[in-house]
């Protein structure tokens, strides 16, 4: 069985961003990594592995010439192959949605499409689920347990107000993955080693037949959000600054 | 004029507060308003349908929040009435429903959690790297699908007019199939629902002292957050995490208490309308920060701030 994994290169968490030319980032200085919660789509595709050898581990991402930094490190983590998709990440998320889609039905025998349930970078929040869509699979988000027993997946999924909710979908399916639902491993020296030496397949826009790239949205401006004014530290004894703060909220700023 | 529709969510027997917003938006644009609901008890809800020029009840027999049904129906909905617009308030719901509606559809851009969307021009203003920055999108898509950040957007009093009401049965097309919902044993508040948020962070020191939080949080009627630190020492579970990794966050009041206000937490709350930060280092970033600050003993200050509440609460 085929199990894709999509990994999205991403700038790290603690980047100071800036703006280079109005609609791009500054990328000079940043440190790159996988997603956050791709790790855990990856580790649970690697968890499946170990149970059946039969499966095979693909990692796919789309981006431009450094994404192949996440393919390297998602092999060195244990994934079989790793497969990117060289463009420009301006295109539309349909149109990338779609080559992401489309290289995934290359392969024949696919079970499962494990991805992170969200990107830290764009905040657009709809690839994983227009991939489903455009395979026609059905989709699970923000899963924090995972059961395949034949062509059934049983998942639990952490819904509103805390609540569980256990889903049941058949393979092929996708399953977006969660911070609960597993502890990445790390690679190990080895494994470095090993995804060096492996040759990535590497997928233009041509190999995906006929996939439209007209643009429909246009980034037109991206900017730093205008900086707060400083606040204000309170003074005295600890009973003066608590006075003084629940009558600032009350009457003063209206909040409570 | 077109056709703009957007989705009344029901949360809790109620409709969610956010829709609101978002009819006051559409509202300005001068389309044709529709609503869609998702229930068998319509009559509930028809005195709170302020703004809409035309109701689509949509009925069935098996109402349970399916994402694949109630996508289904509302692609329907779009294509039979051509519409233009469809809107949400960015709930969790609407996480769900709206992509899946982006890949049924030709034609169609999804923005997600817009805090502008200019009729005129057609660009929508969105946070991204958890609004570390901002973005303008320009739409050119024959159909728009927006879902707007809640707590944004100024509330108008809208007439009730009299709105037309079809009926709509829900489709039946589910492929993920909800067997099962446990219900959380915690009586707390969603911080993604609440006005007033308490969080903790590694000052809390360990997990029992979380309870001063709580507390405090049950004088306010507040939820209770956490920062990464505080989740990643097993103070508290990840469901409370504010944050780029966790939860992004829009109250009218947020308590960071033993938060040193790292970027990465920052960045989940930074839109609160006021921020109070109670921490005994005053180098911690937090105070740069915040609009107003304690430089204190958490522990002492926080069950003073309790009484004091009580007093005048």
């Amino acid at each position: 069985m085929n199990v894709f994994v999509l990994i999205k290169q991403v700038p790290d968490t603690e980047a100071m961003l800036s703006v280079r030319n109005g609609t791009s980032i500054n990328e000079e200085s940043i440190k790159w990594i996988i997603s956050p919660y791709d790790e855990y789509a990856l580790e649970e595709a690697l968890k499946l592995k170990e149970k059946d050898a039969d499966v095979v581990v693909n990692a796919l991402t789309l981006g431009p010439v450094r994404a192949e930094g996440a393919l390297r490190s998602a092999l060195a983590m244990g994934a079989d192959n790793g497969i990117h998709i060289e463009c420009n990440e301006d295109l539309d998320i349909e149109t990338r949605a779609r080559m992401l889609a489309e290289t995934i039905k290359k392969e024949s025998d696919t079970g499962l499409v494990f991805i992170g349930k969200q990107a830290i970078d764009d905040d657009s929040n709809q690839t994983h689920i227009l991939v489903a869509e455009y395979l026609d699979m059905p989709i699970t988000t923000n899963i924090i347990s995972f059961k395949l027993e034949g062509d059934k997946v049983t998942c639990e999924r952490e819904i509103e107000d805390g609540d569980i909710e256990t889903v049941e979908m058949n393979t092929p399916c996708v399953v977006t993955a969660s911070k609960v639902l597993n502890t990445p491993r790390y690679a190990s020296l080895m494994g470095i080693m090993k995804a060096k030496k492996i040759e990535l397949t590497k997928i233009t826009l041509s190999d995906l037949g006929n996939i439209s790239t007209e643009k429909k949205t246009f980034t037109k401006r991206l900017f730093a959000p205008p900086e707060k004014a400083p606040g204000r530290l309170l003074e005295g004894e600890p009973e003066e600054m608590v006075k003084e703060l629940v009558k600032i909220l009350k009457d003063e700023v209206k909040v409570l | 004029m077109s056709n703009l529709g957007i989705y009344i969510e029901i949360k809790k027997g109620k409709i969610q507060k956010n829709v609101k917003e978002v009819v006051s938006l559409a509202k300005s644009s001068g389309n044709t308003i529709f609503g869609v609901i998702f229930t068998n008890e319509f009559q509930n809800f028809k005195d709170e349908l302020n703004g809409f020029d035309k109701i689509i009840n949509v009925k069935g027999n098996d109402m349970v929040f399916h994402p694949d049904s109630f996508s289904e129906t509302i692609a329907e909905i779009i294509k039979e009435h051509e519409m233009e617009y469809f809107m949400g308030s960015y709930s969790f719901k609407a996480k769900e429903i709206f992509p899946r509606i982006a890949g049924k559809l030709n034609e169609c851009s999804l923005v997600n959690d817009c805090v502008n969307y200019n009729f005129g021009t057609g660009i929508a203003t969105k946070p991204v790297y958890s609004g570390k920055l901002l973005k303008e999108i320009e739409i050119k898509n024959k159909l728009k699908l927006i879902t707007l950040r809640s707590n944004v957007f100024p509330v108008e009093d809208l007439d009730a007019g009299s709105p037309e009401l079809t009926e709509k049965t829900i489709s039946d097309k589910i492929r993920s199939k909800v067997i099962n919902v446990k219900k959380s044993e915690s009586k707390s508040i969603d911080i993604m629902d609440a006005d007033i948020i308490v969080s903790g962070g590694r000052g809390m020191k360990e997990k029992e002292n979380f309870q001063i939080l709580k507390d405090l949080a049950s004088i306010l009627n507040a939820g209770v957050g956490a920062s990464r630190a505080a989740v990643d020492s097993e103070f508290a579970s990840y469901n409370m995490q504010v944050g780029q990794t966790g939860k992004v966050v829009n109250p009218k009041l947020y308590f960071a208490i033993g938060i040193s206000g790292a970027i990465q937490h920052f960045v989940g709350m930074k839109t609160s309308k006021i921020i109070v930060a109670i921490n005994k280092d005053s180098e911690a970033p937090i105070f740069k920060k915040a609009d107003y600050g304690i430089i204190g003993d958490l522990f002492k200050i926080v069950p003073m701030l309790k009484d004091e509440l009580e007093k005048v609460l």
